[in-house]
């Protein structure tokens, strides 16, 4: 099963200033043949909003919705199942310094 | 035949079989929905077959190959359609399968209900349905939600644990300490639902309180040396010692025999002594005591005691109130009324209930107009106690306990 996980940010996360150890996070994932493809992305000071509204392009500068939480990066990954998912989650960095949601990807049948 | 033959025989079959059925035909199609509606199916036929031909001999095989048959015509047809060739090599198996090979399906069966990836309500709703096979009305009264609430929780629930990729299985090894204690906590609840019958008439539905049993053997097993364990092995003399008394709790029309009442004669001695067998091991295992293990020393306090003056009243209350500690909640503090009354008099235990009745974190709750009820009665206040036994009447959830409250009314008012 394929899964995305959205790596986000927590406000409430304890203070973790331990050097970082996601390259070999994503050594062991991509080795392990779970990891599909991953980035980090900007922060939403550098988001774009586009709507269309009437027919008419509507842009707006920021996140869609405003929270104290947002989403880093994202990993698509190769499992199993869930648990070995939640494996995977449990040891990226973010895991720690903020958290992470499973969402399974949704195929087109 | 006799309809209450076929009746009785249908709902022993339904406690002790429906789970199996269930999780076997999970475990070769792999579809929640389909097992549980082929099961149902079964069921439902044997109402109309079983009264005209009579309960066969083993109940659960004949429910078993009907159930089977059932999902082997509803896949044939949908392989028909859309020539699906993962479910016709499913078809294969199903034909072959030996159900009581699959022993250990029940207890697959309980993980997956009580994934941490379900919200607690659908983990017991779901392990309430597949596993204790409870109707969905049944369930939805004890939850205090509509059927219909309810049917969506549990076909959510269905739904995510096959789109979120849940595994069907008992988890390894490093997964299992945290994985049982949330199965514990569905346990001792599916363990209630049998012993207190929330639903029905008859108090004991002894099926489901063995299969608590039986299972928590079974998970205290798996976990082995694990610190985990402790608290099974208090889990699992909390059960054993209810169990002990189950006989001494009703008479013979099926009415309430409070603990002080009951017959200490027909207390099960071997339950009492596996209980304080599993009791002693976890102590010796020096774990921190937590909530299961806090309340089957207070159970064992009532089960060792020769009669009930003779019990420990003062244990029971400093019990209840590490209890309380661990895990803080208004019932455990009305029982530690009832306890501190009984060691201390009913003055001392009314004036705790009184701060939690003002409280009102337990408005609704019929034991504690009960308790209030009780001790008013004790102390020669009869026209209070009266007062008190109807607003627990009103509030009480079965036929059993609302005689039981009756009686006790009928006292107070003479």
């Amino acid at each position: 099963m394929q899964y995305m996980l959205l790596i986000c940010t927590d406000a409430t996360a304890p203070e973790d200033t331990g050097p970082s150890d996601i390259e070999e996070w994503v050594e062991e994932m991509d080795s392990r043949g779970i990891r599909l493809s991953g980035q980090r992305l900007r922060p939403p000071t550098d988001a774009t909003v586009v709507k269309v509204r009437g027919g008419d392009v509507v842009v707006t500068d920021g996140p869609f919705a405003e929270t104290k939480d947002w989403i880093a990066g994202y990993d698509i990954i190769e499992c199993t199942d869930l648990d070995e998912a939640i494996e995977v989650a449990s040891k990226h960095e973010m895991a720690r310094r903020g958290q992470i949601e499973i969402r399974p990807i949704w195929p087109f049948e | 035949m006799a309809i209450r033959v076929v009746d009785e025989a249908l709902a022993e079959a339904s406690a002790s079989e429906r789970a199996r059925i269930i999780a076997t035909l999970i475990k070769i199609t792999g579809d929640w929905e389909l097992a549980e509606d082929c099961t149902q199916d079964a069921f439902a036929k044997a109402v109309t077959e079983w009264a005209t031909t009579g309960v066969p001999t083993k109940p659960g095989a004949w429910l078993t190959t009907v159930a089977k048959n059932r999902a082997i015509d509803r896949l044939r047809r949908s392989a028909t359609e859309t020539r699906a060739v993962a479910e016709l090599a499913v078809l294969e198996s199903l034909t072959e399968v030996d159900v009581h090979e699959l022993d250990d399906d029940r207890l697959r069966l309980i993980f997956t209900c009580c994934h941490p990836a379900l919200a607690m309500e659908a983990r017991v709703a779901l392990t309430l349905r597949t596993v204790a096979g409870l109707t969905t009305a049944e369930i939805a009264r004890a939850f205090l939600v509509t059927e219909s609430t309810m049917t969506k929780r549990l076909v959510r629930a269905r739904a995510k644990i096959k789109a979120a990729g849940i595994p069907y299985r008992v988890p390894p090894a490093h997964l299992l300490p945290e994985r049982a204690t949330g199965v514990f906590s569905v346990l001792y609840l599916l363990f209630n639902e049998g012993y207190s019958a929330s639903v029905g008439e008859t108090l004991v539905r002894a099926p489901l309180t063995r299969e608590a049993i039986r299972l928590t053997r079974l998970v205290v097993a798996l976990l082995g040396d694990d610190p985990l364990a402790t608290e099974g092995l208090g889990l699992l003399a909390l059960m054993l010692f209810h169990q002990a008394r189950e006989e001494s709790r009703t008479d013979a029309t099926g009415d309430i025999i409070t603990l002080e009442h009951q017959d200490r004669t027909l207390w099960n001695p071997v339950l009492i002594a596996e209980g304080r067998a599993a009791l002693a091991e976890a102590t010796r295992r020096r774990a921190r005591p937590g909530v299961y293990l806090l309340q089957a020393a207070i159970a064992q306090c009532h089960v060792v005691a020769p009669s009930a003056e003779a019990t420990d009243f003062g244990r029971v209350a400093r019990l209840y109130e590490a209890l309380g500690v661990v895990s803080p909640s208004p019932v455990v503090e009305l029982n530690r009324a009832v306890a501190v009354a009984m060691s201390q008099g009913p003055e001392a235990g009314l004036e705790i209930i009184d701060g939690l009745a003002a409280s009102g974190t337990l408005e609704g709750y019929y034991l504690l107009p009960a308790a209030r009820a009780d001790l008013l009665r004790r102390l020669g206040r009869r026209t209070e106690a009266a007062v008190e036994y109807r607003a627990a009447l009103a509030l009480a959830p079965s036929e059993v306990e609302q005689r039981y409250l009756q009686r006790r009314l009928a006292e107070s008012t003479r």
